[in-house]
Order: C-alpha cells, then sequence, then structure tokens
C-alpha cells in the first residue's frame, strides 16, 4: 500500500504518542524510587539511593518475596507434571472429551479472577479446614497451581503437534522400550518447551493477587499482597516505590527468556 | 515386536513398557487420572458448587447459610437499583477499555508491521510487548503516581490551567486500557504482518487510494483479530476489581460488589460472580459470529 507522505508521518506521530504510553509509566516509576520524598508529587527534588538500602532491610518485604518464590516454585512444579500429562493425553491419543478438556484447562484462567478465588476459597474451607488443613502456604500453591496448568500446557501441547509421533515409533523400532524413548527421544524434544512453559508459570504465580488473597490465610503474605498492604501507607511509600522498581526490572525477564526458548509460545504471561 | 516379546521376560521394568506399550487405553488413563481429579474434581468441583450456593441464602441475623433452594438472589440481582447500575457501568467501563485499547493498538501495530523498516520489525514488537508483561500490580502503582494529587498528570496539564483527572472512573480506564493493552496490540500486529502485500497492490492497480485501500482492504482483514484481542481486554476489565480498589476512588464495578458480599453473603456473592462469567459467554457468543475465536 502506498502511503501519502502526510499518513506516514501521521502513523509515526500516533506510534510514538503509543510507545510513550507504554513507556512512561514505567519510567516513572524507576525514577520515583530515587525520590527523597515520601509523597509521589512531580517533579522529585532530588534523587537518593537511600531508599533502596531501607527496602533491602525491610523484613516484611523480604519475607513477602520469600513467601512468593515458595508459593511459585511449588505451582511452577505441580504445573509441569499435570501440563505436561494433559499435554501428552491430548496431542498424542484421540479419546472422547478430548475437547472438554483444551476447554477446562483454560478455564481457572478465563473466568474472572475473583470467581476462581471465591470458589477454591470455599472448598477448602468447606473440605480441607475439618480435615485440619486450614488456608496457608499449601491452599495458595494449590489455587496458583489450577490457573498455571495451562501455560504448560499450552507450550508443551504446541511443540508435541509440531514434532510427530514418528520419532518415538523410529526408536521403538530400534528397540527401545516406552520409557526408554521417552527419554532419549521423546524428553529432549520438549525440554525447551517445558523451561518455556515453567519460566511464564513462575512468572503468572509470581504476579498473582485475586486468587492469593482468597487462598492465603491470615499469616501469608505474597509480594503483590505486601506492595498492595502498603500500598495506600504514606509510611511505606519509599520502600513500595524501590520494590515497584525492582519488579519492573525483574519481571520482564523471565517472560524474555520464555520467548527466546520456544518460538512457538503466544509470548503470553496469561495465553 | 519381537524385541518387545522377549524384553518381556527380563526385567519388570521393560514388562511394564510392553504393557503400556500395548495398551494406549490404559496409558490414557495413567496421563489423565492426576490432571482430572486435580481440574475436574477440584476446580469444576468448587465452582459448580459456588454456583449452587448462588441459590442459597443466609440468615440476616447470623450470616450463616441457609441452604434452601431459592431464586431470591438473582431476583434482587435484578431489582435492586444499585446492582442494575454497577453491572450496567462494569459493562461501560470494559466496552470504554476494549474501544480504548484499539485505538491506541492500532497505529503502533500499523507502524510496526508495515511502515517501520523490515529489520527493525522484531525488534520494535519485543519493545513494545517486554514492558507491557511487568507486574500487574506496578502498573496500576505507576498510574496512581501518576494521577496522585501534585503528580505527573498534574505537573503536565499545569501550563495549560488544567489539573489531571484524579482516581476515579476516568483513572480506572486508563489504567485498566494500560493493563491489557498487550492482548490487543500483539493480534492487530500478526494480523497486518500477514496480510498478503499483492492484495494492496491490487487494490492500487484497480485504482484505489491508500484511504479507499485501508478501509475496504485493510479493515475488513485485520476485524477479526482486533475482535479477538478484544475478548480479553473485555472479560479481564469485566472481572477487575484490585485496579477499581487503587485508582477508583469511589467508584464501584462488578468485582469490588462481589468483594464487599463475600464475608457477610456468600451465596449474594456468587450470585453476583454469576453476572460477568454469563456477559463473558455472551460476548464470546457474539464475538464468534466475526471469526475471531478461529485466531484466539
Amino acid at each position: 500500500m502506498q502511503l501519502s507522505r502526510s499518513a506516514r508521518i501521521a502513523l509515526r506521530v500516533a506510534a510514538g504518542v503509543g510507545f510513550a504510553f507504554i513507556y512512561v509509566p514505567l519510567a516513572l516509576v524507576l525514577v520515583n524510587s530515587f525520590n527523597p520524598d515520601r509523597s509521589a508529587s512531580w517533579p522529585p527534588s532530588g534523587l537518593t539511593f537511600r531508599w533502596w538500602s531501607v527496602a533491602w532491610e525491610n523484613e516484611g518485604a523480604r519475607a513477602a518475596l520469600w513467601v512468593s518464590v515458595k508459593a511459585g516454585l511449588g505451582a511452577t512444579a505441580i504445573a509441569l507434571v499435570l501440563g505436561t500429562l494433559i499435554a501428552f493425553a491430548v496431542a498424542r491419543h484421540r479419546f472422547f472429551g478430548r475437547d472438554a478438556i483444551s476447554f477446562v484447562v483454560v478455564l481457572p484462567i478465563a473466568l474472572p479472577g475473583i470467581v476462581t478465588g471465591i470458589a477454591l476459597n470455599s472448598a477448602f474451607s468447606t473440605v480441607l479446614e475439618p480435615l485440619g488443613v486450614g488456608l496457608g502456604l499449601f491452599t495458595v500453591i494449590v489455587g496458583h497451581a489450577t490457573f498455571c496448568i495451562v501455560v504448560v500446557f499450552n507450550n508443551v501441547v504446541a511443540r508435541l503437534r509440531r514434532t510427530s509421533g514418528s520419532y518415538e515409533e523410529a526408536a521403538m523400532d530400534l528397540g527401545a522400550d516406552t520409557f526408554r524413548a521417552f527419554a532419549d527421544v521423546t524428553f529432549p524434544l520438549v525440554r525447551s518447551a517445558l523451561l518455556a512453559g515453567g519460566l511464564l508459570a513462575f512468572a503468572l504465580s509470581f504476579d498473582e493477587i485475586v486468587v492469593t488473597t482468597f487462598t492465603a490465610g491470615p499469616g501469608i503474605e505474597t509480594l503483590p499482597i505486601w506492595i498492595f498492604n502498603n500500598m495506600t501507607r504514606p509510611q511505606q511509600a519509599p520502600v513500595v516505590n524501590v520494590v515497584a522498581a525492582v519488579l519492573v526490572l525483574l519481571s520482564v525477564l523471565p517472560i524474555y527468556a520464555a520467548q527466546r526458548l520456544s518460538a512457538d509460545t503466544a509470548s503470553g504471561s496469561r495465553v | 515386536m519381537t524385541s518387545t516379546a522377549q524384553a518381556a521376560g527380563r526385567s519388570p521394568v521393560r514388562r511394564l513398557a510392553g504393557t503400556l506399550h500395548r495398551r494406549p487405553r490404559l496409558r490414557l488413563s495413567l496421563l489423565l487420572i492426576a490432571p482430572l481429579l486435580w481440574l475436574a474434581v477440584l476446580y469444576l468441583g468448587s465452582l459448580a458448587v459456588l454456583f449452587v450456593s448462588a441459590f442459597w441464602t443466609t440468615n440476616s441475623f447470623t450470616s450463616e447459610v441457609v441452604k434452601v433452594w431459592s431464586t431470591d438472589n438473582f431476583h434482587a440481582l435484578f431489582t435492586t437499583p444499585v446492582f442494575r447500575q454497577v453491572i450496567l457501568r462494569s459493562i461501560g467501563v470494559a466496552l470504554a477499555v476494549t474501544a480504548l485499547s484499539a485505538v491506541i493498538a492500532f497505529p503502533v501495530a500499523f507502524y510496526t508491521a508495515r511502515v517501520a523498516k523490515p529489520r527493525w520489525r522484531p525488534l520494535l514488537v519485543v519493545a513494545i510487548l517486554t514492558p507491557l508483561w511487568a507486574s500487574y500490580l506496578v502498573k496500576v502503582y505507576a498510574w496512581r503516581l501518576i494521577l496522585s494529587q501534585g503528580g505527573f498528570a498534574d505537573w503536565m496539564l499545569k501550563p495549560f490551567g488544567l489539573s489531571g483527572p484524579g482516581f476515579g472512573l476516568f483513572a480506572t480506564i486508563i489504567a485498566l486500557t494500560y493493563l491489557w493493552l498487550p492482548y490487543m496490540i500483539l493480534p492487530i500486529h500478526t494480523a497486518l504482518e500477514q496480510l498478503p502485500a499483492n492484495l494492496l497492490d491490487a487494490s492500487a492497480d484497480l485504482g484505489a487510494r491508500a484511504g479507499r485501500t485501508f478501509r475496504s482492504v485493510v479493515v475488513p482483514m485485520v476485524l477479526p483479530s482486533v475482535a479477538a484481542g478484544s475478548v480479553f481486554t473485555f472479560s479481564l476489565s469485566l472481572g477487575d476489581y484490585i485496579t477499581v480498589q487503587i485508582v477508583g476512588g469511589k467508584t464501584q464495578l462488578i468485582g469490588n460488589l462481589v468483594y464487599s458480599n463475600i464475608e457477610l453473603n456468600l451465596p449474594m456473592a456468587a450470585a453476583l460472580g454469576t453476572v460477568p462469567v454469563v456477559v463473558i459467554v455472551l460476548y464470546l457468543l457474539a464475538m464468534r459470529r466475526t471469526g475471531a475465536l478461529s485466531s484466539l
């Protein structure tokens, strides 16, 4: 399509405005973490590294970070196992209800988080609490795993669809048994898809706040919950600023790595 | 096959492998038993109980759930003016976010897919999308910083004698648009990138100027992708309540109503929770007509 000069210029300007819309807010978060004042007034009166060291010493933020990491690792581990199992079943077998399974996997993330949250919350409190298992880190991991399954599933199923089963059949013709073929042929084929799915699942769990709100017990605080609880407290503002800035820098890493690892990932943290 | 038969006598592991190989049904059930227990029993089970509980009521004195079937909650949903207002407002916000996302996403995607120099295109896509995957809360927090009193928006508008919009409905729409923008940019970019150049040439050969080609060729071919992106922007906005709590001021959306009812009246919260689910399903059905779902 031959665009006129003015149309090109208009598009450049519009795209430039779009880029500014994307980057300015995040840049402000970074700059604001060096703001010496406790208020969010702009422009900052100066620049200081002081709050970075204060934040580093902050017990609450550190503990919350640790809880987030544990929850993320637990949820990722469960999601990797369950998501891979479903992916193999769906991609390598034909059976009644196959489409229904693909649908159910997406459901925990397609429905609003608050619906998933209260459903799990009422299930946990009616079934688990009489058994003596209260809400806590364990229920957070179960909740997160439920919606992390989909990203592992998506990654692995995309990989399996691109690699036909004939490699495994060839390995078996050469005398490998089912396990041997899996270990020597199938697993290496899906390894990077598993890694990408795992990274995305971890990022998803690390970022989740709604389902966490409903599945965490009173003493359990993940990093998003900590930020949310402290966001409106003026006393905590400088520490929240620094934690937010760190998250801007850190949260894009797993996404970037996952994109590099697997070309067939739709690059989504949710889809 | 002979090797499996010979091997069958050797070790239990090889015998198991042989059995699994000969029985695909057994293999399939072993693959599915754990995930199905998790998703069908734990997740669908709790969802089912939640939706059934929408037909229960609570004792107004003790807040205890009374498990007697009644449609009182749904009746209240349609007759209470506040609920109706909030539901309509939520749908309005979700539509506004969707429209705004499309308006911002389209020129950006058009630039990265067709105007920028080809070797810069992949880099530009990364430049757009990577920062947008930053943490949900941090992105809302960024808008809290911008829109707070004496913040960046006030500073920008001061020379014009204006002040920023502050926290409220507008802030909610802007913050939600910022959050879900990648879901709109990505499908539009992909569609524009895959637009065959010879169609555009053909249109030009037939005498169409750029504007006409855009209206009659580009837009109809990209529309299903816009619809696909809108499924995410719409449904994610409809269920949100955290953003509203952070930048919405006194604004109430359906998610906030659900949240505020959970402690005192779980059945009412469940009934309110069915609203976004039903609206999203209806939206999906409407979008299916545009062919959006096949390009998800």
